[in-house]
Parts: structure tokens; C-alpha cells; sequence
């Protein structure tokens, strides 16, 4: 690396990240008018290519299990490029007990081209529990701030779902739903029995055309990335609109290194690593956002040092990184023998659950705070490597017998998949490691994680309603848990939900968060953290859909600022 | 494919939305499913003629084929693992991977000492009713627990099983045989045929 090579160019913003909330701010900036360079630390899509929409598992010499089996690791070879847990070269650490994992999508697009499409509004208590429960912090700004950007994000994606007035999981403006599969249908009737809430899902996924995108074919596949982008992605649905203005430059292959902030204490742009040529970059700009997820974007907080921010930019509070969560993630399944009696019939449908449970208890005392929705899965999927894993382990034995056990056994599972808020904790921040680089020379975050009895008795109560739901179907609950070891109640690690958030919270006290309720930063005007960092709590709602509508709010903002010539 | 769209211009709308601003025009699910045909033509594994085994020696792959064979075998309702590929399958995520190829390769080479200890040689020269009193052993746990001196080959044989189902029910015979109906494009979700009775 020679010399820094600078662009003489002067952007209006440069954005950091092309997935929910960089994609957002992309589409939203570039139609009001600014000229936008956005860097991404991967490569340029290509869904024709990258997709494996309609593949049989046959057509891949791998059949899903990928090079060497490894793909198992990863949710399989069939998703859309999706990124991973571990990734060579790019290293992060877990502090002694915490083996936190980090799913990492460096592809344009990030993580919403395999993401699960569920899109879920933050209920307006959401935005209060501290003063609900004394636990926490409420957030700076309401529901009713938010309800309007939640609006025009379903408006503009897509969402099916129904009106249903629950209070935990508020109604929004919804194309119709599909219809329920058989495993659904039978979970609705014996949630009716127990008297827990069992309603249409709300995915991001198209059962009408909308904005020129074609309705979904229901091959079952969303994951895999759509051809045809019924499902929204930012690839195939923000950055299209922003690149058609003709005012956004994307920047592939471009691993941001430190935001570089000139002598006023502003930022002036990003200095990155170009991963193609493995040269040292910078562009220059009036304004940043960073959107390179929750963790990537507190790493980059914190390696931009200078004398004027020693301890990392916009952190004069101290709390980038602080404040990390995930959602608690247990999951269960058993085996339904009314299912043995269903004629064969395509049971495909979205790529997801048509159906699911909002949180129900709270209007009750529970021996934990908050709460947790359940997602559903299970029935006669599309047959995949790992199907039979556990006949075998149960049943045991070979040849005919095996054969025609799997044939009985084939879509009578019901599964189920509790995600939970959990509460922010000291033990569980993430920092930069004193001692490890990458290969690009960036330092690493090192992870502080842990579950407090609060996620445990969650995960508990989490099992015990999978439990009671197939027991009312007349099934038989095959997830063995325990009460201890390294996961309590099925537990899962930190980090495995990909929910992670909340590492550059806003709020209205400067000296106890990083960004404003605009998710400006107190201590820099001119720049703005516009994914998964600024959200205050996690409430059981995965956190996409808020992450849009967040960025469209400030996005908008930024605007009204630039025009008003404060930034 | 006769919606009148010809391949040109699916190959057209394709190559637009790749360079991105375009993805937002219309493409009729069964344009998206012609390219993918063709797509799938140039990615699909072509086997031609007799398999040669990218690991295992000729002898090992011969074993390992009988033990496909025994797990998932043709029956009257379908053929079976050795007709869905598993050995080729098992074989090419061997050639790729240490841990397999110890647990594998080594597995083999227990199951032929094993045989050798108990009858007169390897695996293979055993007669059909010894193999069936070996594979009766170390097809379950239990017996490990009688006696520990089958626990390696219990381990190493569900671990075949394993490998076995996941080629056979991931090959066009498996799917088939388990009546899966879907994957294909839909104007709308059917939905449940008849509410089961819980």
C-alpha cells in the first residue's frame, strides 16, 4: 500500500452497508436529491446467477450439504449468498465463557437477500418498558413517532398479515394473507383450546403485484433469494429505485476501515480498504451513515480514533458497543400422527410460516419480563439433507423397515421456533480486541456475552407451551432440554437469532447514548447510524422492519437538515 | 413455456436486472422458471458411464456400496440408495473433508478387522447371513452397550445411515418416494386439502 488513493469527488453522504438500513437510506437520500456513495464489503449480486430458486437438490453434486458437508453449518448451499458465521480473514473473538456468534453477510443486499421476510411493528409499549418494568431504559421517541415510517415501509416492501388488534403485535397496512397449510390449521386449533393467540403471519413477501413487482409463486423457496423479487430484499427493492435517480454510486468490494473526521470534529468521509486491488481508499463526504449492521457499525465507531475522540467517534458517553443483545432464541418439535393421514399435496406456500403466535401473556403476571413470539414450521417440505437425521438416531436399524419409516414419518413434524426480548445486561457489550487484526488490518471486535435468569426462565416457559401445543394435537414432543449445561431450555448462543442490536443506542441523555431519536450522533452533527445499533430495547419482533423504519425517519431528517444548511 | 415469451427476451430481462435499476419490471414466474431450466442444464452434475471414486480405494467403495445398499435397498415401491447415488455422494464430501475421511475411511477398516476377528476375512467375503449378524450388531446403540468392543463400528455405521438418507432423499427416486408434490410455481397457495382430525 503505496499511497492513499483519494476520490476528488465530494459526495453528500456516504452511506456504509447496502442492506435493510443502508439500502433505506440509499433509496430515501438519492429520491430527495443528494448524490450518494455507498460502500459495500462484498460483491455485486447477480440473482440470476446467485439464486437457486426452483433447483431440485439433485442438480447440485452436493445435493444442499455443500463442499465437504460444510454448508450445514451455514443453513445450507441453497440460500441466497447469505453470509456466515465464521469468515477467512475476518475474524472476531468471544471473551473467556461468552462464545458469542456473528453472522456476517458481505454481498450487496447483506442479509435481507436470505433473511426470514418477518416483519413485525414494535408495539407502542415497546417503546416504554423501562417505565413499565423498571428494567432498562425507554426509548427517546413513541410509537406514534414511529407508526407513520412503518406505514409507508409496508406500503412501499410489501407485507401480508391481518388486522387483528392485539396489543403486542400492532396491526399495519397489509396485502391478504396466504392461506394456512395443514400444520398451521392444526397449531390454530389446538392454540384455541389453550387459549394462546394464533393469527396470520406478517411476511414481507408479495400475494398481490405491488410496485411493479410480481406477485409470489409460493415455490417455498424465499431464502434462497427470488428471481422474480417477490420478497423484499434491498437488493432487488430499495437500491433499484436509488440507482435509477442516477445520484447513487455503489462501491462493491469496499471494506470500511474508520470514518475520518476532519479538524472541526465533523466527518468527511471513510477511509476503506479496497478488496479488489488491496488498496488503502477514501471517499469524501458531507454527511455519514453508517448502516454495516449493529456490530460492524459500533467496530467502526470505535476504530475511528483521533485525539479529538480518543476512545472512539461519537462515544464521548462510552456506551458504543454497550448495550448488546440478541433475541432469546429456543426451539422445539414433536410429531403429529393426524399429519400420517394427509393425502400427498403441495404444502409449500411463502418461504415461511403463514401462520404464527404473537406474544399472549401480557396481560398477566409471568415470572419473567417482556415477552415472546412463536414461529412455526414443519409439515411436507421439500425434502433436504438432515430430514431424517433424527428417524435415524431414534429408530436406528436399516433397509425396508428404515425405508418405510421415513415414508410415514415424511411431513408429520411440527416445529417450533420461541424468539424472546432479552434485557440489555453489563456482561454483554462488545469492544475492540487489543490484539487481533484482520487480514485487511482492521481490528477486531471481541464479544462479551450472557444470558441472565431472566432469557432462562423465558426459554423454560418457551418449552413448556411447545410442549403443551403438540400434546393438544395428540402429538408427541421429541425436544429433549436441560435445565443447566451449556443450553439451559434449548437456549441458544448469543448471536445465533441474528437479531443483534442495540450497540449505538439513541436517547435523549448524551452522556448515556450515542445517537438522538433522529439517530444523529450527540457529538456529530453529520453523522448518523441508521441499522440495528441505535435500537434501545429488543422486543420479541425481529428487528427489520423497525431497522426501516428508523432510516427512512432520519434518512429524512438528514434531508430536512441538509436543506436547512445544518449539516 | 408457450405464454408467448420467447427465450431472447427472458434472457434480455435477465441480463438487465443483473446490472440492477430493472428488477422492478415484471418477470412472469414462468419466464423466471424457463431461465432457471436452462440455468440448471449447465449447473447439474452430468454423470457419464462408471464412477470413479475420488477418495476411497477400490475395495473401500465396494464396502461402502454393500452398506448403502443394505440401508436404503430397492424394494417393490422404489429403487434404492445405490440406484440415488449415496456412494458417489459419500464419496465426493469424503474427498473433501479430513474428519470424514476418519471417520469413513477408518470406520471401513474397523468394520473389515472386525469381520476378519469374528468370521474368516473382510466384509465383503463374508456370506449374506454374516454380514446380516454384523450389521445387526452395529446398527444400534444398544448392543455397544452389552458390549463396548461395537461402539466404534455403532458410531461409525449411523453416521453411514445418516450420509445414506441424506443422498437418497435428496435424489429424484427419494423425493418421489416420499410423494413430495411442490417446488414449482403457482398462481396462488391451495392451501389445506382436508383438515386433519387431531
Amino acid at each position: 500500500m503505496s499511497q492513499v488513493i483519494r476520490s476528488p469527488k465530494t459526495y453528500d453522504v456516504c452511506i456504509v452497508g447496502s442492506g435493510a438500513g443502508g439500502g433505506m437510506a440509499a433509496k430515501v437520500l438519492t429520491e430527495g436529491g443528494l448524490n450518494v456513495v455507498l460502500l459495500e464489503a462484498g460483491p455485486p449480486l447477480n440473482p440470476e446467477k446467485d439464486f437457486k430458486m426452483l433447483m431440485w437438490p439433485y442438480e447440485l453434486p452436493h445435493r444442499g450439504a455443500g463442499v465437504g458437508g460444510h454448508a450445514s453449518e451455514n443453513f445450507g448451499e441453497f440460500l441466497a449468498p447469505n453470509g456466515a458465521w465464521i469468515i477467512d480473514g475476518e475474524p472476531y473473538t468471544s471473551a473467556p465463557g461468552a462464545n458469542f456468534q456473528w453472522f456476517r453477510s458481505r454481498i450487496v443486499g447483506g442479509r435481507t437477500n436470505h433473511w426470514g421476510r418477518i416483519a413485525l411493528r414494535f408495539a407502542p409499549i415497546d417503546f416504554t418498558s423501562g417505565t413499565r418494568d423498571g428494567l432498562g431504559d425507554d426509548w427517546p421517541i413513541t410509537y406514534q413517532d414511529i407508526a407513520p415510517y412503518y406505514d409507508r415501509v409496508e406500503s412501499y416492501i410489501g407485507v401480508f398479515g391481518t388486522k387483528e388488534n392485539v396489543s403486542s403485535a400492532p396491526d399495519g397496512i397489509f396485502l391478504p394473507p396466504p392461506k394456512p397449510r395443514c400444520t398451521e390449521l392444526l397449531v390454530k386449533k389446538a392454540c384455541d383450546k389453550l387459549n394462546i393467540i394464533c393469527i396470520p403471519a406478517r411476511l414481507a413477501v408479495l400475494t398481490r403485484s405491488i410496485n411493479g413487482r410480481a406477485p409470489c409463486h409460493y415455490c417455498g423457496q424465499c431464502g434462497r433469494g427470488c428471481t422474480t423479487a417477490s420478497n423484499f430484499s434491498s437488493s432487488q427493492v430499495l437500491l433499484p429505485p436509488a440507482m435509477k435517480t442516477g445520484r447513487l454510486t455503489l462501491i462493491t468490494g469496499a471494506m470500511a476501515r474508520s470514518v475520518v473526521v476532519g479538524k472541526d470534529g465533523k466527518a468527511e468521509g471513510v477511509s476503506y480498504v479496497d478488496k479488489n486491488t488491496r488498496t488503502e481508499k477514501r471517499v469524501n463526504a458531507r454527511t455519514v451513515v453508517l448502516a454495516a449492521s449493529a456490530c460492524e457499525s459500533a467496530r467502526l465507531l470505535l476504530n475511528s480514533r483521533s485525539p479529538a475522540f480518543p476512545d472512539g467517534l461519537a462515544n464521548s458517553s462510552g456506551t458504543v458497543g454497550k448495550y448488546l443483545t440478541d433475541s432469546v432464541g429456543s426451539d422445539g418439535w414433536g410429531h403429529v400422527p393426524a399429519l400420517e393421514k394427509m393425502p400427498p399435496h403441495n404444502h409449500d406456500g411463502v418461504g415461511g410460516m403463514h401462520m404464527y403466535i404473537p406474544w399472549w401473556k401480557f396481560d398477566r403476571n409471568n415470572d419473567f419480563p417482556r415477552g415472546y413470539h412463536i414461529e412455526l414450521y414443519g409439515g411436507r417440505d421439500m425434502p433436504g439433507v438432515g430430514m431424517f437425521d433424527e428417524l435415524c438416531h431414534d429408530e436406528e436399524g436399516y433397509g425396508a423397515t428404515l425405508k418405510t419409516r421415513a415414508r410415514q414419518i415424511y411431513g408429520t413434524t411440527i416445529g417450533f421456533a420461541g424468539r424472546g426480548e432479552m434485557i440489555p445486561n453489563p456482561h454483554t457489550y462488545c469492544e475492540i480486541d487489543p490484539d487481533v487484526v484482520d487480514q485487511w488490518g482492521i481490528p477486531v471486535l471481541r464479544f462479551h456475552f450472557r444470558w441472565s435468569e431472566y432469557e432462562l426462565r423465558q426459554a423454560q416457559d418457551m418449552q413448556q407451551t411447545f410442549r403443551s401445543i403438540i400434546e393438544a394435537m395428540g402429538g408427541v414432543y421429541k425436544t429433549k432440554t436441560a435445565i443447566d449445561g451449556q443450553y439451559p431450555f434449548g437456549i441458544l448462543e448469543g448471536g445465533k437469532i441474528i437479531h443483534e442490536v442495540g450497540t449505538a443506542r439513541m436517547g435523549a441523555d448524551p452522556k448515556t447514548s450515542v445517537v438522538n431519536g433522529y439517530c444523529q450522533a450527540h457529538d456529530v452533527k453529520n453523522l448518523f447510524v441508521a441499522d440495528g445499533a441505535p435500537l434501545v430495547t429488543n422486543p420479541d419482533k425481529n428487528p427489520t422492519l423497525t431497522i426501516m423504519a428508523l432510516s427512512w425517519r432520519a434518512s429524512e431528517y438528514l434531508l430536512d437538515e441538509a436543506k436547512k444548511g445544518n449539516i | 413455456m408457450t405464454v408467448g415469451i420467447s427465450r431472447r427476451d427472458i434472457l434480455k430481462t435477465l441480463a438487465l436486472s443483473a446490472v440492477g435499476g430493472s428488477v422492478l419490471q415484471v418477470i412472469p414466474a414462468q419466464a423466471a422458471e424457463y431461465a432457471h431450466q436452462a440455468v440448471r442444464k449447465d449447473k447439474a452434475a452430468a454423470p457419464s458411464g462408471k464412477y470413479t471414486p475420488k477418495y476411497f480405494t477400490p475395495h473401500q467403495y465396494e464396502t461402502l456400496t454393500s452398506l448403502c445398499d443394505s440401508i436404503i435397498p430397492k424394494e417393490e415401491k422404489s429403487p434404492g440408495a445405490i440406484e440415488a447415488g449415496a456412494p458417489e455422494f459419500i464419496d465426493l464430501l469424503t474427498s473433501e473433508n479430513e474428519h470424514y475421511q476418519l471417520k469413513l475411511g477408518g470406520g471401513l477398516y474397523w468394520l473389515d478387522g472386525f469381520c476378519t476377528d469374528r468370521y474368516t476375512g473382510p466384509y465383503l467375503t463374508c456370506t449374506p447371513e454374516q454380514r446380516k449378524s454384523v450389521l445387526d450388531l452395529i446398527a444400534f446403540r444398544k448392543n455397544a452397550k452389552a458390549d463396548p468392543t461395537l461402539s466404534q463400528g455403532v458410531v461409525f455405521f449411523a453416521f453411514v445411515r445418516n450420509l445414506t438418507c441424506d443422498a437418497f432423499y435428496t435424489s429424484k427416486i427419494g423425493i418421489a418416494d416420499l410423494q413430495y408434490i411442490g417446488n414449482t410455481a403457482l398462481p396462488e397457495f391451495p392451501g389445506c386439502p382436508t383438515l386433519p382430525e387431531a
